[in-house]
């Protein structure tokens, strides 16, 4: 972040950004949970009404929460652009600030034409234009006007395959559109956090070094909390409801037989409401893949904890947030069983998935903490007196 | 010339003496063992009590007198070679109380599924087919809105037909590409009617106990003026 763009009115715009689509990964959780993601069968209309003026009567059953769905995805889109938009102009000058603006502006304009044809130019206009983006933050990452241009694409992207996974009845594109939400959420949590005074100040912290040195291991583990999150998508959107129903077994074993005699007695025995399509081989694997690397991801956060106290001592910032981060698995991997235990009640579900993205946001923004440290020390040691390089570097942690 | 014509002839008269000799095969089927229990429903839509008491519980095992099994999709799986055009009629689903009326219901290919709106709310037709060729769909209907249309090109056993408004809303239809096909009573009793003489294998399938990996139940039958019996159990491991 640089001082232009610091203003504490676009850093409280940048939580409100975080914050609604937070609420919006849930809002869509519970429209999975409770199996109604198709309960308006087109789009970008609403059962042929534009969507901002769809009757209120007209809300019932899996309507309400898949509308509402849509109505707050709008809402955060709005919001993105409105940072975006922001962000832009405060970092930027002459024409190439309003030719910024223009293109935000025309794009929301076009957006008004209420047809898939023309959202799903937008949407590759918008691909392009990620690309480009990515060019820009790869020679400047902390050119935060590209990191914000590269927001409001994606949401305009994740908003055409939640439409897109309605209107083409696939469920492939609904675990893309699960993804990227997460995706989008860590994005948007590190802009609002390149606008903190932590962000400031943080290079001046006596623990930087310990942190930078950190930096792979954080990395490493955002992958897998992702990893983790996809497979959880994965789960959520074959629609085949709990392919293993009981815990700590499955099915009564360590590992489930997946044979055609007993994957016909498993579905004989299922009585879910929602009537799930029937459990294939794949299913089971999928549900056992995500259990192993639970279970792999909390054995990983506890030696995190362990290895930050020995190495930085029980007072460094990092082991305390080791600690934290710890029990929020923890409790992600509670809510887990939970879900399994409840046969996959839609709150307890959806919780599990707000968890989900409070896990990975957290280790994905202590990540980028960490490599930016670890860039500052390795410019600070350019400049710095030879004496001091000792404290700044940033040795792997492996 | 003359040749054509006693060819001609022969097939008419076989055809008509098969016609002739047409009967029906009728049968029951039966559970053996304790299916689990129906798991109740809450329904979230005040709207759908408003034509017929709503749902309140699943019906994957319906069980009449004597264990007699209904819902069960029965149709001649081999054996077949005269096959009609499908008749003109159109098979009827029926959403009251925001369920699907019949549960199961049997069409040909190419015969048409009519969906008629009961109740005083919205639903969506959304039939999900696995077969390729047969083409999912996803449609409102309003309350009393006029009937849709669905017809299915492809034999598929058995077609979900679901409302993602109500997510406890499923009907099963089992597509077969001749008209020899019958769906169990609420005894377990079924009859396919007018089938020729012949042999044939007859298959039964539950929704719950026979798909992906299960197979049907099948038996060999042989059809003669008297018709012919096959009865089934199904059996809960």
């Amino acid at each position: 972040m640089t001082p232009e763009t610091e203003s504490p009115w676009l850093r409280r715009l940048a939580f409100v950004v975080v914050l609604a689509t937070f609420g919006l990964i849930g809002i869509g959780g519970l429209v999975t949970s409770k199996g109604v993601g198709m309960a308006v069968p087109d789009w970008p209309t609403t059962f042929g009404y534009n969507m901002f003026w769809f009757p209120i009567h007209l809300w019932s059953g899996g309507i309400f929460y898949e509308h509402t769905h849509r109505l707050w995805a709008s809402a955060v889109g709005l919001l993105t652009a409105a940072l975006s938009g922001w962000i832009w102009v405060r970092e930027t000058r002459g024409a190439v600030r309003w030719i910024g603006l223009a293109a935000i502006i025309a794009t929301l304009g076009l957006m008004g034409v209420r047809t898939q044809g023309m959202f799903i130019a937008l949407a590759v206009a918008a691909l392009g234009m990620i690309g480009f983006c990515f060019t820009r933050v790869g020679s400047d990452a902390r050119a935060i006007r590209w990191w914000a241009a590269l927001a409001f694409c994606a949401v305009l992207v994740q908003g055409v395959l939640g439409g897109l996974r309605v209107t083409a009845m696939k469920d492939e594109i609904g675990i893309f559109h699960g993804t990227l939400a997460q995706l989008f959420l860590v994005l948007l949590a590190a802009i609002a956090l390149s606008m903190t005074k932590l962000w400031r100040e943080l290079p001046a912290w006596d623990c930087a070094p310990g942190i930078a040195r950190y930096r792979r291991v954080l990395l490493a583990l955002s992958a897998l909390v992702l990893l983790q999150l996809i497979l959880g998508a994965t789960m959520r959107h074959q629609h085949a409801g709990l392919a293993i129903p009981d815990f700590p077994l499955a099915h009564g074993k360590l590992w489930p037989a997946t044979d055609a005699a007993s994957l016909a007695a498993y579905n004989s025995a299922r009585a879910d409401v929602h009537d799930p399509n029937p459990i294939t081989a794949a299913h089971i694997f999928i549900q056992m893949a995500h259990r192993l690397t639970a279970v792999a991801l909390f054995a990983a956060a506890v030696w995190l904890m362990i290895r930050a106290r020995r190495d930085l001592g029980r007072a460094h910032t990092l082991s305390r947030f080791a600690l934290g981060w710890h029990v929020l698995v923890f409790v992600q991997a509670c809510l887990g069983v939970f879900t399994v235990l409840s046969n996959k009640a839609a709150d307890i579900a959806t919780l599990h998935v707000l968890f989900g993205a409070l896990t990975l946001v957290s280790i994905a923004l202590a990540a980028v903490c960490a490599f930016r440290l670890a860039a500052n020390s390795a410019v600070d040691a350019t400049v710095a007196l030879p004496a001091d390089s000792r404290s700044v570097r940033t040795t792997d942690v492996t | 010339m003359k040749h054509t014509a006693s060819v001609l002839a022969a097939t008419v008269l076989v055809a008509s003496l098969g016609s002739a000799l047409a009967a029906d095969i009728t049968g029951k089927i039966t559970l053996k063992g304790t299916p689990p229990p129906e798991t109740p429903i809450t329904v979230t839509d005040p709207n759908c009590g408003k034509a017929k008491t709503p749902v309140s519980k699943t019906r994957f095992y319906a069980v009449g007198k004597d264990g007699g099994l209904a819902d069960v999709f029965v149709y001649l799986k081999a054996g077949v070679t005269t096959k009609p055009a499908p008749s003109a009629t159109p098979a009827a689903l029926d959403q009251a109380g925001c369920e699907y009326t019949p549960y199961v219901v049997g069409v040909q290919t190419g015969q048409k599924i009519t969906v008629k709106n009961s109740d005083q709310t919205l639903h969506n037709i959304h039939p999900t087919p696995q077969v390729a060729g047969n083409k999912e769909s996803n449609r409102a209907q309003m309350a009393g809105g006029p009937l849709l249309e669905f017809t299915f090109d492809n034999p598929e056993i058995l077609l979900r037909f679901k409302c993602d408004v109500h997510p406890w809303m499923f009907a099963y239809v089992g597509v077969v590409d001749h008209p020899y096909f019958a769906v169990t009573d609420a005894d377990g009793n079924y009859t396919i009617k007018g089938v020729p003489a012949g042999k044939y294998t007859v298959e039964a399938v539950h929704r719950k106990t026979h798909l992906k990996g299960g197979g049907g139940l099948t038996k060999d039958v042989s059809v003669d003026a008297s018709g012919a019996k096959a009865d089934f159990v199904v059996e809960l491991k």
